[in-house]
């Protein structure tokens, strides 16, 4: 027994000495899971972290959230998909100042046999609309992300009152974009989704895009370094570095590379001149 | 939908296949909740002793307090542990968020209770034998904790299991405080959630199988050292 | 109250008790007005079930306070520091969860013995009890026999100067009991003094030197051993020996 007991401790030892790693340079990038799951940014920062030496440490929430933690000082850039979300985050002095990124678009996937009938109509406004009123499920992220605000942008152009329907046919998951699709597919209802998320969505079930197309199913990603002044521990030089980067000639190409099974999933437009 | 038998050959395609990424989700999954489950041990034991022999005001009340933490929910003390450890929060300044330290603080606030609780129901039985022996040998109540601890030890393992299992198979806590970041603070059920989002199901399922191994393999290990259900009522 | 002091004792005092109530719940009350027990022979505490016998041994070693009155041992209050310097052996022996050497030097550790001194004194004990053998073997695997055996070397280990005993031979068949008589007469011998609880007339007889006779809750008699078999006093104590001396004869022929 006292053999044993001391192995053990010695065991436990060494597991806590493993803990203090060598912190070589870091920064947190606050992100969505759109592009994570995608695995664009595993096709991203390697080549960053390996021209840099800078380590970056990917957490993957919805935009909301991802939000909140930055404001909390809990990240050092922030890369999302809610513009004016974004713009708010720089203008009340939590960002530095805001890019554009990439886009891509939203998509409406629905079960195969398109029971609300749906699949030749362009106007999304009119075809959520025929969703609504066929009675099918709906299925929403519900969590405040970047996606469930354009989702409630276009309930609201289409004059439906979701929160009212909450819980009929309009049912709110509060989870990641995965696990909707997960449940919206068990409950064989529409959802609206990025395209890089469903291309990359690995459980399908003989679901497809229903809809897609419109212009106002654009979807822009922006990036942010987070504001030093409010949070001295924010590596300002090296989160500009990443931005810089993604922004620049080598990340835009590498962004435009990136693409699923001959499919490419996002638009760089960093340097595009907006309006 | 994928059958179980591919499920299970993938399983155990990913264990021999020796993926150095998966064996580094493993060790890391090993590292924080035995961690953890050291710390509830030396906090937890010690607490559950004095629950166990004291006589004070009140211990009735922490008794069902801490008997309750025993089913506090991961996400809130995920929660919790963020906006402590957050940089806004009052120990930001450690700068320990989305760090495996972070994620052993959360699992030991989730096991600490339960590791309490079942040593204070243990050692207050084997208190209830052994209290007139030892008062009758000159031992103070509070100087009967060592010899408690000690004479209940294989029982107290069984509780320290019970704790690991819970740590183990959390994810609401790690994923918050952890972050999910590759190669730092991913762990096995972290990394379950993640391929369950992407979809892949079976991926998903191969990695709980590989999890739920990885509990049996501790399970056991602390059976060979000893824990049989003759030695613990005896020895 | 029959007269407790008509058979004074020439050894000096060892314990007084005076004007001592305890309840045990509403259902029981021990009262004991004043008694005296004096260092030398051993005292056999008799008397029916649920007299109180139990009860009384706790509150001499000071692990029950009463409720009012006092137990004085040399002149103090039992406490963790008086039990030091004594020993009980229960009913049902408590065994801690280790071995029979590491039983017994537990209790010499506990009283600041030593571990060499302890380890020399465990093997001799050991010895002394036929259970050199077993030295190894988890102390709860022990027959019953010997596990009464053990609860007795750990409480001679530390020669203590009070030994109490509750029913020590209960529950054991002839030849472990025979044992375990032995090693009560030799420790008295040696000069340790032996209060005990017990049921065994024939043990009582054998090894009293004074008996005190228990009766719901209160001294009836003391006595000399020697006359409080051949002739009690109180009615009480002569129907108890009436009763068990025919199952004991009985249990003995």
């Amino acid at each position: 027994m006292t053999g044993t007991l001391k192995a053990l401790v010695i065991g436990m030892g060494v597991l806590v000495g493993s803990l203090a790693n060598a912190a070589d340079e870091f920064i947190v990038l606050q992100s969505t899971t759109s592009t994570r799951n995608s695995g664009l940014l595993d096709a991203l920062i390697p080549k960053f972290e390996a021209i840099s030496g800078i380590e970056v440490r990917v957490v993957a929430v919805g935009t909301g959230q991802a939000l909140r933690n930055a404001q909390n000082g809990d990240g050092d850039v922030l890369m999302v998909h809610a513009k004016l979300a974004e713009e708010e985050f720089v203008a009340n002095g939590w960002g530095v100042k805001r890019f554009d990124l990439m886009y891509n678009d939203f998509v409406v996937v629905g079960p195969g046999d398109d029971p609300a009938g749906v699949e030749s109509i362009a106007n999304v406004t009119d075809l959520i609309s025929k969703i609504a009123k066929s009675g099918e499920v709906f299925v929403s992220r519900g969590d405040d992300s970047g996606t469930h605000r354009a989702e409630l942008g276009l309930w609201s152009q289409a004059g439906i009152d979701v929160a009212a329907a909450s819980g009929t046919w309009y049912r709110e998951t509060g989870a990641g974009m995965g696990t909707t699709l997960n449940i919206g597919i068990g409950m064989g209802g529409y959802m609206l989704t990025d395209r890089a998320s469903w291309a990359t969505f690995g459980h399908k079930a003989g679901f497809r895009i229903l809809g897609a197309g419109d212009k106002r199913l654009l979807n822009q990603y922006g990036i942010i370094l987070v504001n030093p002044a409010r949070h001295p521990r924010v590596n300002a030089v090296a989160g500009q570095a990443f931005i810089d980067w993604l922004t620049g000639e080598t990340g835009q190409a590498l962004i435009a590379d990136f693409s699923i099974a001959g499919q490419q999933l996002f638009f760089p437009n960093a340097n595009v001149v907006q309006d | 939908m994928q059958d179980f038998s591919t499920i299970f050959a993938q399983s155990i395609g990913l264990i021999l296949g020796g993926d150095a990424q998966l064996w580094a989700v493993i060790f890391l999954s090993l590292k924080v909740s035995l961690l953890a489950v050291l710390a509830s041990g030396i906090i937890g034991l010690p607490l559950g002793a004095l629950l166990a022999v004291g006589r004070f005001r009140g211990r009735q009340a922490v008794i069902v307090l801490v008997n309750a933490l025993m089913g506090l929910p991961p996400v809130v003390v995920g929660l919790i542990v963020y906006l402590m450890l957050s940089n806004t929060g009052p120990f930001g300044v450690f700068q320990l968020l989305y760090t495996p330290t972070a994620m052993i603080i959360a699992q030991t606030v989730l096991v600490t209770p339960i590791v309490a609780a079942l040593a204070r129901q243990l050692l207050e039985t084997l208190d209830a034998e052994y209290s007139e022996q030892l008062r009758s040998f000159g031992v103070s109540r509070l100087g009967t904790v060592p010899t408690l601890l000690w004479d209940g030890r294989y029982g107290l393992m069984t509780a320290l299991l019970a704790g690991f299992g819970r740590a183990i198979a959390e994810v609401g806590a790690v994923i918050i405080v952890g972050g999910n970041i590759n190669h730092v603070t991913r762990v096995m059920t972290t990394s379950i959630a993640l391929e369950t989002s992407r979809g892949n199901l079976a991926l998903a399922l191969a990695l709980g199988a590989i999890l739920v191994a990885m509990a049996i393999v501790v399970n056991a290990a602390v059976t060979v050292l000893g824990l049989s259900a003759r030695q613990a009522a005896n020895v | 109250m029959f007269d407790n002091k008509s058979e004074k004792s020439t050894q000096p005092l060892l314990i007084s008790v005076q004007d001592l109530v305890y309840e045990a719940g509403d259902a029981f009350r021990l009262q004991v007005d004043e008694l005296q027990i004096s260092a030398g022979g051993p005292t056999v505490i008799l008397g029916p079930n649920g007299a109180g016998k139990s009860l009384f041994l706790r509150l001499l070693h000071g692990l029950l306070a009463p409720d009012n009155g006092s137990v004085l041992v040399n002149g103090v209050v039992p406490d963790a520091a008086v039990r030091r310097q004594q020993a009980m052996v229960f009913q049902q022996p408590v065994l801690l969860r280790r071995t029979v050497a590491a039983n017994i030097s537990y209790a010499l550790k506990v009283r600041g013995v030593k571990r060499v001194t302890r380890r020399r004194k465990v093997d001799a004990l050991l010895r002394q009890n036929g259970l050199s053998d077993q030295a190894k073997q988890a102390a709860r695997t022990l027959s019953g026999g010997e596990q009464q055996r053990l609860a007795l070397a750990r409480a001679l280990a530390i020669e203590p100067e009070v030994l109490f005993l509750d029913e020590p031979t209960s529950s054991l068949d002839p030849s472990s009991a025979g044992a375990i008589e032995e090693i009560i007469a030799n420790a008295g011998q040696a000069g340790t003094k032996i209060i005990m609880v017990t049921h065994d007339l024939g043990l009582a007889q054998r090894l009293a030197d004074r008996v005190i006779f228990f009766h719901k809750g209160r001294v009836c008699e003391q006595a000399l051993g020697t006359d409080f078999f051949k002739r009690a006093n109180s009615p009480e104590a002569r129907a108890f020996l009436a009763s068990n001396l025919a199952l004991w004869a009985g249990g003995n022929s």
